[in-house]
């Protein structure tokens, strides 16, 4: 074997390696939610069957904490987009150190550790106002990182915006409200709609944040990691395998959006 | 300022700025101001707060020094979250290297679709499919039993190695992507043009691609250090009794020891350590801040 054919041999073997690391855990978890077994497992395969698909739609609590990670998620969706957008019409409109500065302070709870996050906004609104842990601090901790990533959805946007379209509406006598509604707004459309998706799906799979903040609530997060610690059956893999299911949709449909965006 | 005010008019100008300023000061900076101010102070009952024993302190502090479980908890929190940084390094560089440098360009759409679906599946989710796999009876120990590396099923999980294991496999795409963002912009020829100059494959890393690569190198170190370190999810479900981890005797303060100002000195140590790790991963990697906020 040639040199280059050692090298492409052994790129094969890592490429299947890496991705078979990837995926096989997901389809043994998947895989464990059709076994008749009652612990969750594929060893021993003890026989097929459908009956947790049933037994997880039979789950009152699942329902209820699923309708809370929705009401979340909503209310994520309405205060991070709107900081966000704001966040990036200021940043991009300011040079030097201001601009970093502002930058810096955003983004900063993106290298925060999420029960931080959780921890600060738990400790600040008992302490000023008196609030404590439930389905509002829960949107405003989770909100008050996901801003910054719709922040950064708006502003890679406005980047390539051209800004003499708003000069020139201006010049021709329109106003600065008819200018950003117009112009600007229906331009940002396409980050509007991804960035409200990737709030979406952030909020929904959050956890450490959530934890600290959520009081007697329970997100579908919490309630699965309270299942698998304390009466684990495949029902909690056969609502896995949907919820996965849902993700590949949804990231998919993110992706595309995205790309047909970098395009436009 | 001048500026945004031409632009966007005086009604707009406000609304943008009220909306920043609720944003930075209500939701990142005074809550962060509070817990850190909230951590100097010794827990009292309500109505003794503002009195004369609401003073300064560094008693929160001088727990986790006094405190043996917690420092070795701390302590292994560090070198464990390292150690998961490093080997993600290790799996994640060729990866990237490939879809950067190697690959043929029609096929980087679908490698990138497929490293970014799993990314997206709930972090509780991958870290549950690992209890799975780790559990006693489970395929992983049958698989090295079967190989012969086992004579007989180990446990695998309730420990610090499953822990770090499940670590590696959730924040593996948090190295990926950095790295590959770096090195995609690395001209395909220069690697070509070392390679004709007789330079060997190692040299070719060492000299070419990973200095080029430094800055994504830092910002995949810091997010997986970070959230490692901060993880909560992982240790609950792959970790036991005897493998706690720090966010995890954080979290107890909050609501087993119903002690907040001592759980906000930890959670403040715990930032002070992924700051301090940023800080190491600018000095070694000679990388700025603009480089690491992209």
């Amino acid at each position: 074997m040639t040199a280059a054919g050692v090298r492409r041999f052994l790129t094969r073997t890592y490429l299947v390696l890496f991705f078979g690391y990837l995926f096989v855990p997901l389809g043994i978890m998947g895989a464990a939610a059709f076994n008749t077994s009652r612990f969750p497992t594929v060893t021993p395969w003890t026989g097929f069957t459908l009956q947790w698909f049933p037994a997880l739609f039979a789950d009152q609590r699942l329902w209820q904490a699923l309708g809370t990670s929705l009401i979340v998620a909503a209310g994520v969706i309405a205060v991070a987009v709107p900081l966000g957008l704001a966040g990036a019409l200021l940043l991009n409109r300011l040079h030097s150190r201001a601009r970093t500065f502002l930058y810096a302070v955003m983004v900063s709870p993106l290298l925060t550790p999420g029960v931080i996050v959780g921890i600060s906004t738990l400790v600040f609104w008992r302490q000023w106002f008196g609030v404590s842990g439930g389905i509002f601090l829960t949107v405003v901790a989770q909100a008050s990182f996901i801003a910054a990533y719709a922040m950064l959805l708006f502003l890679a946007r406005l980047q390539r915006f051209d800004p003499s379209l708003e000069e020139a509406a201006l010049d021709l006598g329109a106003s600065h409200g008819q200018v950003f509604r117009r112009i600007t707004l229906p331009y940002l459309m396409p980050s509007v709609l991804s960035s409200a998706l990737l709030a979406f799906l952030q909020s929904f799979e959050n956890y450490n944040t959530t934890l600290f903040v959520r009081g007697l609530e329970t997100t579908l997060t919490i309630y699965i990691a309270s299942k698998v610690r304390t009466g684990l059956t495949p029902a909690v893999n056969a609502l896995s395998l949907i919820l996965i299911g849902l993700t590949i949709i949804g990231a998919v449909v993110y992706e595309i959006m995205r790309r047909r965006e970098a395009k436009a | 300022m001048t500026e945004v005010l031409r632009r966007y008019g005086p009604v707009l100008t406000t609304v943008i700025l009220l909306a920043v300023a609720v944003w930075i000061v209500g939701l990142v900076v005074l809550p962060q101001v509070l817990m850190v101010d909230f951590s100097f102070r010794p827990m009292l009952p309500p109505a003794k707060i503002g009195g004369p024993e609401d003073v300064y302190t560094l008693k929160n502090y001088a727990t986790l020094w006094t405190n043996e479980v917690h420092r070795a908890i701390f302590v292994k929190t560090i070198w464990a979250s390292a150690l998961v940084t490093a080997v993600t390094f290790a799996v994640c560089y060729p990866i990237a290297f490939y879809m950067a440098q190697v690959a043929p360009r029609r096929r980087l759409p679908m490698l990138v679709l497929m490293l970014v679906v799993p990314f997206w599946i709930n972090e509780l989710l991958r870290t549950f499919a690992w209890y799975i796999i780790l559990a006693y009876s489970g395929p992983l120990n049958i698989l090295l039993v079967a190989l012969g590396i086992f004579t007989e099923p180990q446990r695998l999980s309730g420990g610090d190695v499953g822990v770090i294991v499940g670590m590696v496999y959730v924040y593996i795409l948090f190295m990926v992507f950095p790295i590959y963002n770096a090195l995609e912009s690395l001209d395909r020829h220069q690697i070509e043009a070392a390679r004709d100059l007789g330079a060997g494959w190692l040299r070719i890393h060492r000299r070419i691609a990973i200095p080029h690569a430094k800055p994504g190198i830092a910002v995949g170190c810091i997010m997986t250090f970070m959230l490692a370190a901060g993880s909560y999810a992982v240790p609950a479900l792959l970790g036991g009794p005897q493998s706690r981890w720090f966010t995890e005797v954080i979290y107890n303060w909050f609501f087993e020891g119903g002690n907040w100002n001592q759980g906000a000195a930890y959670a403040f140590i715990l930032l002070v350590l992924c700051v301090g790790f940023i800080l190491l991963m600018m000095k070694l990697f000679r990388v700025g801040l603009t480089d690491i906020a992209k």
